[in-house]
């Protein structure tokens, strides 16, 4: 298949500016400057129905006809923090086909009239941003960035920044606040980026990949993208395949095929590694609850999963093979969101924390019975109560491994409370650093 | 009646202003929903989570947008998926709140078992237990056993200085950010941060020195547990334990109204001391604020060194004797001297002690000889003319209006002044600022219109002028721009000071001011006589308001009444002590000597001081009556909005000291009149009858509450912090003349501005700087000298200079430098900043030129290298 997104998989050096061009770059913003008017463009992304690849899958174009069209100051900026436990797909884009990540935040820009785009780059991500500074230093020579772009009346200019390894700084509150140099934790919304964002102006915050899934509907037409995917989730999605498949790595699919083909499928990861029988799927890296055997024929699409209590998220899909003990693998993203949690609302600093001691307790074999119920009622009574999505997301890997392997669990705890652990271990451990 | 909403929570309709937030709502109509982060002075963040309540909304037809009704005909409301923060949403029409419910106790249940999975529980050894927001939520909806295993909770610093004044448990500190928002949006320090994140997440501080903020102890107030400390009361006492006696602080014109908690000491042997002073809500003067002096000045009362019983001069050495004794000799003395006689007050002291002051020497004693020790700043006259007028109030001050500031560094000068005065700007007020020096209101102001060193009244007149001619329109140039600004705003408030001025310009400087209070707007009205408008002064002293009322000056008896045949100023007596035209003195509250206005105690035969404490002034005496200071006695102080408040006395007396005012009175009893009043409140009816302005104010007036909003104290302590509430009065405000008489009150004569700088004004600098003595908050003295917290930010005496000036004269940051400034020589520590200095312009910090002298030419005559720069407070100014 083609592709729409990885076309460097196809095309050598599209990184290149007369490569892309030569390839149809920029043409979906020569459309959109000389036949569309701002509104037009909106209407176009609002048809075609794009919607978000940073995991929450809200309708582009309707994002943006938030943006009040008589707002003096108004800014786009690219999510490109992509920090989500097996996702690297946004990183491909900016190294491979940077020119379209670009071209589609213009014509967001272009849309709501803003004048300026931030790309708000995952620390770690020096390689991918250099190489996309490198297009945009390109773009900029050749008039595509900056004043009067192809002599037309629009001006856009492009900041980069940086995070410091904040996976919170992905949430686009918190990475608003990290952008105007203020400490990386969200705030409660409302208001909205649109209504109050960057600098307290109306602001578009968009994923990478979003924004690539734009100049070729520009192109294109909207009854084109349409025919792609399925009804209520159309379009490609690159899914990033990770953990026990033979065949882990980024794969762009029309959305609505099964998890089962991508997972065991020769075109996508090619069945278990060593052959060794399936056990569990993170359909949504660490923030999506875990589903098992019986959902691997659902379609992976936005609600595809919504029979079995999941979600595709931003489709970073891990495997898990028969052999791989879930407690640990909870334990491991139960640390992931006790490290990454800000720490701003109550619920989630302690909770996270609270969860990982008592876990880690249980894994350690130095739990009891009780232990579990406990953790099942600190992730219930996080939920609901928390200020952003991430504490949220640290609830489901413990409650849905607690419906599907409640049996690995049991297997670890010991009946009667003791302050000896299996192992032999006390109960006693380090205290945390003092600050 | 687009502006109001309303609403219904927990069954009960109620009706608020448009942008309420339904925590604050609820408060209204007494529904209690607990909070940690929020607090009704500053903008919600929705971090604590503690305030979850359902909260729906009217469904309404998406075609005609008309409210859907139920089978019964009401409203059919939408409670959306969950619980929501009422904290962060805004009350709408027809909003439906439930606080009562199971599913909000149940979320209030968890949150708090969250808050104390990690909590170290020691409240039998914190200072808020007792107080806290957290322990009595606790009480209320917390478990009764802890799930959390106590070797899994996170241990984190328990003392960590956070600056020489604030102590953080890191333990206790459940991250609501209180005081973090406080530092940034109430006082412009933003220096306290979080670090790190997620449980980890801890207060830092990111100024050097740490929490460098006048404003800090506040943080203490709101912090919603024992996380904030202060060094000064931290581990010193238990809450219940002590008595709230209501006060009035008296380090500035601001009169904020505090609380004494007093507790008997062991260490002070059983005696009964200050434990701390708080801040006591009064919305009209301080709301529910403070600054750091008010709070930790307070030692003083209870200091060793106080003086206990009366001291007469035997064989050149004061000893001890009785009150009859001295108060006997007193009298004697000063009759014997009846007709060289002067008395020179302090304007720290009481309405009641400055009042019998002024009758004992004017009725007993028959001489005019009466002024102020210290008079620093002139224009009394004309602030009862055209004064902040009846009823006014800060926070009323917002868009539309202006504020005016001239000459003064109000953030040293007035702290909560210039916090009110910054809350105004944020609402939207515009500032006007004239001063010779960059100051903390800068970056507020819409217009700045600085001036020359000496040319502080010469610019306002200029201002004057330009408002006469330019009543409308946009004007290119910046005076005229300004005067547009202050003759069209809604409502003006004139504040002047007195920085570099003499006491002469000041007093021009209040005319030029009234003046463009009295000037008529295109609707011909004008500022002075309506709410919220008029003049104030900066004056140096907490009641300095009150010496002019009083009539504490040669030329003006009680309530500005002028007198016939003027007596002696101050100056003159200074001069007379010195040439020996003036046998004897009687010095109340002030230091003349100490304070360099004198140089000793000259030719006089005679010199009585009544005091504190044993000062240069009181050693060179020949008696010394040792007086109560304002924490052991009762009377009034009259703020520099005018405001008559009540202060009351909070710990025994020291020894056999007496309040001022019953000193006086015994010595009138001896001058033939008449029997001491019986109490402070009988001294004050006599002044209500003296005074036209006071005319039907009472003790039991100025004792009147009213309710207040944000609530604070008690029940309410989760939601406003631990000031207390108000139920000991919250005065009352004297009305100026234009008040009372519309059109009376005439324009000012006043002299056109020269071209030249006006006389008194010293010459240009030329090869030598000019220098002015400004005021520091934090500036030694006899009082604050004996706080030990203080200590640390007391600001030695020094040379703040320009670096570049610094650099022509090799001038280090840190060196010690001597001057040459109006014929002294002064040693001090030079102090380099670039945002706070003017080229060619020396600020003298905690150093005073001598009286009558505002601004003089200065020599840097040696620079002491220093190896180790001194440490020098970097408290801005
Ligand atoms: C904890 C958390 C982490 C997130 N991380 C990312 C991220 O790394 N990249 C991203 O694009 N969106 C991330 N999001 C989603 C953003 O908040 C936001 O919805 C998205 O950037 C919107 O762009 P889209 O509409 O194009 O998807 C995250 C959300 C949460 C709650
Ligand atoms: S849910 Fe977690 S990450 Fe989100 S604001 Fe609260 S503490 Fe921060
Ligand atoms: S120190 Fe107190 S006020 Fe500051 S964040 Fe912690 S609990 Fe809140
Ligand atoms: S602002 Fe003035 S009155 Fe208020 S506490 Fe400070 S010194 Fe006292
Ligand atoms: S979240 Fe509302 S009070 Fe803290």
């Amino acid at each position: 298949m083609a592709h729409i997104l990885l076309r460097h998989r196809e095309i050598d050096e599209l990184h290149k500016l007369d490569v892309y061009t030569d390839h149809g770059g920029y043409e979906g913003l020569k459309i959109c400057l000389q036949n569309h008017t701002p509104e037009a463009v909106i209407e176009l992304v609002k048809t075609a129905n794009i919607r978000g690849r940073g995991g929450a899958g809200f309708p582009a174009g309707i994002k943006w006809s938030f943006i009040p069209k008589d707002a003096e100051q108004t800014y786009v900026v690219i999510n490109a923090d992509e920090s989500e436990t097996g996702t690297f797909k946004d990183r491909e884009l900016l190294e491979g086909n940077p020119h379209q990540v670009i071209e589609g935040a213009l014509i967001a820009a272009y849309a709501v009239r803003a004048q300026l785009i931030y790309c708000y780059f995952r620390g770690e991500f020096m390689d991918s941003a250099y190489n996309f500074e490198q297009a945009l230093k390109d773009a900029y020579a050749n008039n595509l960035v900056g004043e009067n772009i192809l002599g037309s009346d629009f001006t856009c200019h492009f900041y980069s920044s940086y995070g410091a390894g904040a996976y919170i700084c992905g949430e686009e509150t918190a990475l608003l606040a990290s952008l105007a140099g203020d400490i990386g934790q969200p705030w409660s919304k409302p208001p909205f980026p649109a209504q109050a964002g960057l600098y307290g102006k109306p602001t578009v915050v968009n994923n990478v990949e979003t924004l690539a899934n734009v100049p070729p509907v520009i192109v294109n037409g909207a009854e084109w993208y349409l025919e792609i995917g399925t009804g209520d989730s159309p379009g490609p999605k690159i899914v990033c395949l990770s953990g026990h498949v033979k065949r882990p790595g980024n794969y762009e699919v029309p959305m609505g095929i099964t998890y089962r083909e991508l997972i065991f499928g020769e075109e996508y990861g090619g069945g278990i590694l060593g052959d060794k029988g399936f056990k569990a799927l993170l359909p949504s890296g660490g923030s999506g609850p875990v589903v098992t055997e019986n959902a691997l024929d659902a379609p992976l699409t936005f609600d595809g999963l919504k029979p079995f209590d999941s979600l595709m998220g931003s489709a970073s899909c891990i495997v898990m093979d028969e052999d791989t003990d879930m407690v640990w693998a909870t334990l491991k993203m139960i640390k992931f969101f006790e490290h990454e949690s800000c720490g701003k609302c109550t619920p989630c600093r302690e909770g996270t924390f609270w969860l990982e001691r008592v876990l880690e307790d249980v894994y350690r074999g130095r739990g009891t019975q009780k232990d579990i119920a406990l953790l099942e009622n600190v992730a219930k009574n996080m939920q609901g109560r928390c200020l952003c999505a991430l504490g949220e997301f640290a609830t489901s890997p413990i409650l849905s491994t607690l419906i599907h392997f409640l049996d690995e669990y049991k297997a670890k705890v010991t009946v009667a409370p003791s302050t000896n652990g299996a192992d032999g271990s006390t109960r006693q451990r380090e205290a945390a650093p003092v600050a | 009646m687009t502006d109001l909403v309303t609403l219904t929570i927990d069954g009960i309709e109620l009706t608020v202003p448009k942008g309420t937030y339904v925590v604050d709502a609820a408060k209204r109509v007494n529904i209690d929903i607990p909070v940690f982060c929020h607090h009704p002075k500053m903008e919600p963040v929705g971090m604590c989570r503690m305030c979850l309540v359902e909260i729906g909304t009217p469904v309404r037809d998406r075609s005609t947008g008309e409210v859907v009704l139920n089978e019964e005909g009401a409203p059919q409301i939408n409670f959306g998926k969950g619980l929501q923060t009422g904290c962060t949403v805004p009350v709408s029409e027809g909003m439906v709140v439930r606080t009562n419910t199971d599913v909000v106790t149940d979320a209030r249940d968890d949150i708090l078992e969250f808050l104390l999975t990690s909590h170290p529980l020691d409240c039998p050894i914190c200072d808020k237990g007792g107080e806290c927001p957290l322990q009595n939520l606790t009480m209320r909806h917390g478990p009764g056993a802890s799930r959390m295993d106590f070797t899994n909770k996170a241990q984190l610093a328990k003392h960590y200085p956070l600056g020489q004044l604030i102590v953080l448990d890191r333990e206790r500190c459940i991250q609501c950010a209180r005081c973090i928002r406080f530092q940034d949006e109430i006082v412009d320090d933003p220096v306290l941060a979080f670090h790190n994140r997620g449980r980890y997440l801890q207060i830092v501080t990111n100024s050097e020195p740490g929490f460098d903020s006048i404003f800090s102890g506040n943080t203490t107030d709101i912090c919603p547990v024992g996380a904030l400390t202060t060094t000064d009361f931290r581990f010193a006492a238990r809450p219940w334990e002590m008595t709230p006696v209501a006060s009035i602080c008296t380090h500035c014109p601001v009169g904020c109204n505090t609380t004494l908690s007093t507790r008997p000491e062991a260490a002070a042997g059983g005696r009964t001391v200050i434990k701390r002073v708080m801040p006591r809500q009064n919305e009209m003067v301080n709301e529910i604020w403070m600054c750091d002096k008010g709070r930790f000045v307070h030692h003083y009362a209870d200091a060793p060194d106080r003086l206990t019983q009366p001291l007469v001069r035997k064989n050149g050495e004061l000893v001890e004797s009785s009150w009859d004794e001295a108060l006997e000799l007193v009298a004697r003395r000063l009759q014997e001297h009846k007709d060289s006689v002067a008395g020179l007050s302090g304007d720290r002291l009481s309405n009641e002690d400055m009042f019998l002051f002024q009758r004992l020497f004017r009725e007993g004693l028959d001489s005019p000889n009466i002024d102020q020790a210290q008079a620093r700043l002139g224009g009394g006259d004309v602030v009862a003319q055209v004064g902040l007028s009846h009823g006014s109030n800060l926070a009323g001050l917002g868009k539309g209006d202006a504020i005016l500031v001239v000459a003064s560094d109000m953030h040293q000068e007035a702290p909560v002044w210039w916090l009110r005065v910054k809350q105004a700007i944020d609402r939207g007020a515009q500032l006007v600022l004239l001063n010779a020096r960059p100051t903390r209101l800068d970056k507020f102001a819409t217009h700045i219109l600085p001036y020359a060193p000496g040319g502080a009244v010469e610019q306002t007149h200029r201002l004057l002028n330009a408002a006469r001619v330019a009543l409308d329109g946009e004007e290119a140039d910046p005076l005229q721009a300004a005067s547009v600004t202050l003759v069209q705003a809604r409502h003006l408030v004139a504040f002047y000071g007195g920085e570099g001025l003499t006491l002469d310009q000041t007093e021009a400087l209040a005319r030029v001011l009234a003046n463009l209070l009295l000037l008529k707007n295109d609707e011909g009205v004008n500022h002075a006589g309506r709410a919220n408008n008029g003049l104030v002064a900066i004056w140096p002293h907490n009641n300095t308001q009150g010496a002019w009322d009083m009539g504490i000056r040669p030329d003006a008896g009680p309530g500005y009444q002028p007198l016939d045949e003027p007596g002696m100023d101050a100056a003159q007596i200074y001069d007379a002590v010195s040439s020996g035209n003036l046998r004897a003195l009687y010095v109340m509250g002030a230091d003349p000597i100490g304070d360099e206005l004198m140089a000793d105690r000259g030719q006089l035969d005679f010199l009585v001081v009544q005091e504190l404490f044993l000062t240069a002034t009181a050693r060179e005496a020949d008696v010394v009556l040792p007086a109560r200071s304002w924490a052991e006695r009762e009377g009034t102080f009259t703020t520099g909005e005018r405001r008559v408040q009540r202060f009351y006395p909070a710990i025994p007396v020291v020894g056999e000291s007496l309040s001022d005012w019953q000193i006086l009175a015994r010595l009138g009893e001896q001058l033939g009149l008449g029997k001491p009043p019986y109490a402070a409140g009988l001294v004050f009816r006599d002044i209500a009858q003296a005074v036209p302005q006071y005319e039907g104010m009472s003790f039991r007036e100025l004792a009147r509450v009213e309710e207040q909003w944000p609530r604070v104290g008690d029940d309410d302590l989760y939601y406003g912090g631990t000031s207390y509430d108000n139920k000991s009065g919250i005065g009352l405000q004297w009305p100026s003349a234009a008040d009372n008489t519309d059109a009376s009150v005439e324009m000012y004569e006043l002299t056109p501005p020269a071209g030249a700088p006006a006389a008194g004004t010293p010459e240009p600098p030329g090869e030598s700087l000019m220098a002015i003595p400004i005021t520091v908050l934090y500036r030694s003295g006899t009082l604050i000298d004996h706080s030990k917290v203080l200590s640390t930010r007391i600001i030695p005496p020094s040379l703040l200079l320009h670096p570049a000036d610094a650099a022509r004269y090799d001038v280090q940051h840190g060196d010690m430098v001597t001057v040459e400034v109006a014929g002294r020589s002064v040693r001090l520590a030079a102090y380099l900043d670039a945002d706070n200095g003017v080229r060619e312009l020396a600020l003298l910090r905690g150093a005073l030129l001598p009286p009558g002298v505002a601004i003089a030419p200065l020599q840097i005559v040696d620079v002491e290298k220093q190896a180790a720069p001194v440490e020098v407070q970097t408290v801005p100014g």
